[in-house]
């Protein structure tokens, strides 16, 4: 297919371009397969936007006389207006602009076709291997071994090739137990508490059914990672209801009598089309232009979301207070074992874990827990919250990931290594981007579609060095502690800088930050020359000591 | 009383064991047992209410409320001993006079000669000519001069040149308790001007062509306007309900050339309640985010911070932009004017905005023009109708700017907490009483010590490491966004959960950098030093210099900067699952908590504030330590930091 076909208007000019906070600006308009490029017009500070028809949620588009205008609703939260002069190129250039928006072939992406400006000097693709983990584990226990019993991805077509597992299940008993588990998802090593030796496991349900089913298997690999005498907690995502119902499908939870070492405890986390309905109403509230102070607050209370982001947090502190605290291992699962689960388990090292807290740290526990763990990006990621189509698999579930890390980072703000700004873009590039990470919904699928030969790593641009160091947070100092997050509700804020980004001013803010950063930087430089003048000074007491010797 | 046990309120498995003393102005908590012997102190005046709540198996449990939004859960023993303490704290709580109240009895060793610096630091003389009067159209009358016009205004107010005082009297006969109209804030830049009154005696027709004559003068005094504004700072209907009592406001047609205009802030009786509702919803155990939300969203309270604000940025405007010259009034002209000519003030003149600015502003609109503190703060016994936190208002105002604005503050979050701490306190005696008459009567300024010295000279702390006098926010007016804004509005957790640490972010960015900054400094003085040195070495290039140089090991220590770390180290309640769960160790935890930073690196803030971090329990920390002015126990305790020394020396 050729994307001219769609473009039948490909440029308009005297177009206005309306943003909240910015004056209007007058300029041209031009259409390419991949981008709407807004250009003005004014020579002594040309200004240019470069929008990625992907990142466009919705377009509506309004008449006054010849007059056009289309509000572009972006899956990053922006609203721009663009006023076209001329009926027919508003209407050509608002469908062609639907058309290449809501392109259906993954192929047709723009990752397919982006050449990079940089030199790439790490290939991300490579970046984060398992075996890599794998090696760092061994260093410290050597209870657990790599398997690649999903080498093909038959066993589990949602996994990666890769898992690891404890040493004393072999890849047969793997399989078995595959076949007990909602979708092939078997119990799997999600994270190592080097401190004490203990284990935080996910999988799907069990496929107990209504009469009970049971795997010795099942029943054996998740025991081997308890210590003698010790018991494990399962934490399941769903409500003890849900749970009950679920057998009626198939699928169900580990029954005390077949785990006796194991205590569930189930602790509820909104699912998808709630989560997105949730997502809808929050953005709704935030764009609400009405002046009563009332109405924000409950337009913010009956969208739930801070309610979802509350359960989740402590979810995972709980996971987290299991495994540190109560000297337990802990397996988490829902249904499936690709959101809420990987919210929990992925949470709770945040938590636990000081390496997630560095960049590089965060950046392979997103590969690990989230793509290489077979959260259907593609699916949840389609559309956002100015959609209509409203498909069932659409949910911010990932967003909701972030949104609670940034609260933890607001409560420790010392302890990251990365900033907001950091997890802003990592939810930009989840819903459209230039590079391929978050195409595709599994290994499987992004193994298929040769991403990693066809398309560039979104983490070959996020390491370089330029980049970088944007995203590095100025007051950061390792802190090797577990940090528990508080999740009292006068605790917990509105992420202002992706509800609030293009409604509020930002001015006074980023001049704040600025000034962190100035106070930061003034520091270390002084700090560098204090260090060479006292080199420098030493020297010179040493030579002359020597001259004055003889 | 022996064996009370203080409850911590997020988690009732969390007690502990101590002694209680009651003093005859502290009522202090000791523990027992721990090495520290964690101390609780509360002062009698910042006890707002007492409960006595049903006796259980374990005793009877009396719930203590401060005005600092402290929250203080103890169960006594003997059911004889709570009814005698809670009989004798009823009593303590609520002095009948202002001999009774602790800056009477608070001695912190000084000299007369600082007392009395400290009282001189803030000069309102010294404002005034800041602001650029008297001048060619304000003049200094001295009307009032024995509180023989108005007495809860001041001696000295600042009136047109053209109002004589047969104009001032005469105006002052036609509003309510003679509050005549008289300068608040002037802008030497455009010549706008904010004034404030009470409400005028208007009834339904009546008229007063002295006071028309009095508001013709303040438009006069701004030539370059044509007008001015008059704000009623409260809704309409409250001010029509007014004028069948004789009272309530201006009609446009009597007075040429103004333009008038209602700003709908409610009443002190509606704000206290408000203030209630808020703080029942603060108090909540384990409240979910709905419940929280919706219990915010009813009790109005950011509303009410918002429509104050609005009236603020309304003149601001008035003045800034305009350049139009407002007349401010309520009813009496002492709550909802003072918030609203407070807050525009903010906005328009950087000056306010740096910590003496602060300090001279609540001297100039609250304290001088008659506030009622002893009233609306309770500090002697008297009407509870008569409470009401209006200058709480204010100072969230302040934070709320301070949110939008974070470079625009020479002082930090840490200062309006304290002050608000200390107009409750009745520590010092800038805030006694209800106007400046009665304060001369008491001699306060001879008998206690001032709030603002006392602040003045602990300032490292309450700096704002992100405040530069040059930088843009710190120039000019504050624009603050007017709409829609609404979400910029925030629950002030550090504030009304002030005393829950477990609830608020558990390292300060505001710590780290002036930390930070406080180490550039080291480094900038060491620099010269080593040039210094460098210089002289390379001059006599022999060895005789012995410039002997400050060895600093500047070397960073790891967490120097991270503050309270220990918190981080206990989890809360996430699940009341765990509790049966039998494999808990006791010794589980203590691993952590050695890795903590030494509290000595905390900058300790104000001592009676400061609280002492308790690495072990974590999450929450109710100790409020103060100096202790009853002498009552030994100063030996450990656990007392440097600055507590200052006042228990000698």
């Amino acid at each position: 297919m050729e994307f001219a076909e769609l473009i039948k208007t490909p440029r308009a000019d005297n177009v206005a371009l309306h943003r909240p906070f910015h004056a209007a600006v007058e300029g041209t308009l031009c259409l390419t397969g991949h981008h709407l490029i807004f250009s003005s017009r004014r020579h002594d500070n040309a200004e240019e936007l470069w929008l990625l028809h992907s990142n466009i949620d919705s377009i509506e588009k309004r008449f006054v006389g010849s007059l056009g205008t289309i509000v572009i609703k972006c899956k990053d939260l922006r609203i721009i207006q663009l006023d076209i002069p001329g009926m027919e190129e508003c209407l050509n250039i608002a469908s062609s602009i639907e058309a290449l928006s809501t392109l259906d072939s993954v192929t047709l992406m723009y990752p397919f076709f982006y050449r990079p400006m940089f030199e790439v000097l790490e290939d991300g693709w490579s970046s984060f291997q398992l075996e890599h983990e794998f090696e760092l584990l061994s260093s410290v226990t050597n209870e657990w071994r790599l398997s690649c019993v999903n080498k093909e991805f038959s066993v589990c077509p949602s996994y990666p090739a890769l898992v690891i597992v404890p040493k004393s299940v072999d890849d047969e008993a793997l399989r078995k137990v595959a076949l007990f588990r909602h979708g092939g998802r078997f119990p799997v090593l999600s994270y190592y508490h080097k401190k004490n030796g203990m284990a935080m496991l996910r999988s799907s349900q069990p496929l107990t059914g209504t009469n009970g089913r049971r795997c010795k298997e099942d029943e054996k690999l998740i025991n081997a990672t308890l210590r003698s005498g010790r018991r494990g907690f399962v934490i399941d995502t769903r409500p003890l209801p849900v749970a009950q119902q679920a057998r009626a499908k198939g699928g169900g939870f580990e029954q005390e009598v077949h785990y006796p070492q194991w205590r569930r405890i189930h602790k509820y986390i909104e699912r998808f089309n709630i989560l997105q309905e949730s997502f809808i109403k929050l953005v709704e509230a935030c764009n609400d232009q009405s002046h009563n102070m009332d109405r924000w607050l409950s337009k913010l209370e009956a969208s739930n979301w801070l309610t979802h982001i509350k359960e989740l947090l402590t979810a995972a502190c709980l996971a987290a207070q299991c495994i540190d605290r109560e000297g337990a291992s802990v397996l988490v699962h829902g249904s499936e074992g690709t959101d809420s689960t990987l919210q929990v388990t992925s949470l709770a090292q945040i938590i636990l874990d000081p390496r997630c807290r560095t960049i590089r740290g965060f950046e392979a526990l997103v590969v690990r827990e989230w793509l290489q763990a077979g959260h259907p990006f593609q699916q949840r990621c389609a559309q956002s919250a100015y959609s209509n189509s409203k498909q069932k698999w659409e949910a911010p579930v990932f967003l909701l990931f972030l949104e609670c890390v940034w609260q933890i980072h607001r409560q420790f703000p010392c302890s990251f290594e990365f900033n907001e700004q950091f997890l802003i873009v990592l939810f930009e590039h989840a819903y459209a981007s230039q590079f391929g990470t978050f195409l595709g919904n599994s290994e499987h699928e992004r193994a298929k579609l040769k991403l990693p030969h066809k398309t560039m790593s979104l983490w070959s641009w996020m390491n370089r060095p330029d980049e970088l160091s944007r995203f590095q947070n100025p007051l950061y100092e390792a802190n090797s502690l577990v940090i528990w997050p508080s999740v009292a509700p006068q605790s917990l804020q509105l992420w202002e800088g992706i509800f609030l980004r293009w409604n509020r001013p930002s001015k006074f803010l980023e001049e704040a930050e600025e000034e962190r950063m100035n106070i930061i930087k003034y520091n270390k430089e002084l700090q560098a020359k204090v260090n060479a003048l006292r080199r420098q000074l030493a020297e010179m007491e040493t030579n002359e000591l020597v001259q004055e010797e003889p | 009383v022996e064996n009370v046990r203080l409850l911590d309120r997020l988690s009732s498995r969390r007690a502990v064991v101590g002694t209680l003393y009651l003093t005859a102005t502290h009522v202090i908590f000791v523990e027992n047992g721990s090495e520290t012997r964690k101390e609780t102190w509360v002062l009698h005046s910042q006890i707002s209410s007492i409960e006595k709540q049903a006796t259980t198996a374990t005793g009877c449990p009396l719930l203590i409320r401060c005005k600092n939004f402290q929250v203080i859960q103890l169960v006594i023993p003997q059911e004889r001993d709570c009814h005698d303490v809670y009989i004798s704290l009823i009593r303590l709580a609520r002095p009948v006079k202002y001999e009774e109240l602790y800056c009477f009895s608070f001695n912190p060793k000084l000299d007369k000669e600082e007392r009395e610096q400290g009282w001189k630091l803030v000069d309102l003389n010294e404002e005034y000519t800041r602001m650029g009067v008297p001048n060619n159209y304000w003049q200094i009358s001295d009307v009032n001069r024995d509180y023989g016009v108005c007495d809860s205004y001041p001696t000295e107010v600042y009136v047109p040149k053209s109002a004589t005082a047969h104009i001032i009297v005469g105006s002052s006969k036609f509003r309510s308790r003679r509050r005549f109209p008289a300068l608040s804030y002037y802008c030497k830049g455009n010549n706008a001007s904010i004034c404030r009154s009470s409400q005028p005696l208007s009834g339904f027709s009546a008229r007063c062509l002295e006071d028309e004559q009095m508001l013709q003068a303040i438009r006069k005094a701004n030539p370059g306007s044509d007008f001015i504004y008059v704000v009623d700072t409260r809704p309409k209907l409250n001010a029509m309900a007014n004028r069948a009592a004789g009272k309530g406001y201006e009609n446009e047609d009597n007075y040429s050339n103004i333009k008038f205009q209602f700003i709908g802030i409610e009443n002190i009786h509606v704000m206290r309640n408000s203030l209630q509702k808020m703080l029942e919803v603060c108090e909540l155990k384990s409240p979910s985010m709905s419940d929280f939300l919706w219990g915010l969203e009813n009790s109005g309270w950011l509303k009410h911070i918002k429509a104050i604000m609005d009236a603020g940025i309304f003149i601001a405007k008035a003045v800034a932009e305009e350049g139009v010259s407002v007349l401010v009034h309520c009813s009496d002209g002492w709550d909802r004017t003072a918030q609203v000519c407070s807050v525009a003030s903010l906005q328009l003149d950087p000056y306010y905005r740096t910590m003496k600015g602060f300090m001279v502003l609540i001297e100039k609109d609250w304290v001088s023009f008659g506030h009622k503190f002893n009233h609306r703060y309770g500090n002697l016994d008297g009407d509870p109708k008569e409470i009401s936190p209006v200058i709480d208002q204010f100072i969230e105002c302040v934070w709320q700017l301070m949110e939008q604005f974070p470079c625009a503050f020479e002082f930090n979050e840490r200062f309006l907490i304290h002050i608000q701490h200390h107009i409750y306190s009745c520590q010092f005696g800038n805030f006694l009483c209800n106007s400046q008459k009665e304060r001369r009567e008491l001699k306060i300024k001879e008998r206690t010590y001032s709030l603002w010295a006392h602040l003045w000279k602990n300032r490292a702390d309450y700096l704002n490491p992100l405040y530069k006098s040059d930088h843009s926010q710190t120039q000019g007016t504050l624009h603050p966004q007017i709409a829609p804004c609404n979400f910029l509005y925030k629950f002030w957790s550090g504030m009304y959960n002030r005393f829950e640490k477990g609830l608020h972010p558990r390292q300060s960015v505001t710590d780290y950098l002036m930390a930070v900054k406080e180490e550039t400094q080291q480094l900038e003085e060491e620099l010269e030093i080593l040039q210094e040195r460098l210089a002289n070495l390379q001059k006599s290039q022999s060895g005789d210099n012995k410039v002997k140089s400050k060895q600093q090991d500047r070397s960073k220590q790891s967490g120097l900067y991270t503050s309270n770390n220990s918190l981080a180290n206990t989890p809360q309640e996430y699940s009341h699952d765990l509790k049966s769960f039998p494999s808990r160790s006791p010794s589980q935890g203590d691993e952590d908590s050695a890795l903590i930073l030494t509290q000595d690196n905390l900058k300790s803030s104000d001592p009676d504030l400061s609280a002492n971090s308790d690495q072990e329990s974590g999450v929450e920390d109710l100790s409020c330590r103060s100096p202790s002015g009853g002498g009552c126990l030994p100063s030996e305790d450990s656990g007392k930091d440097s600055d507590e020394a200052v006042f228990l020396a000698g």
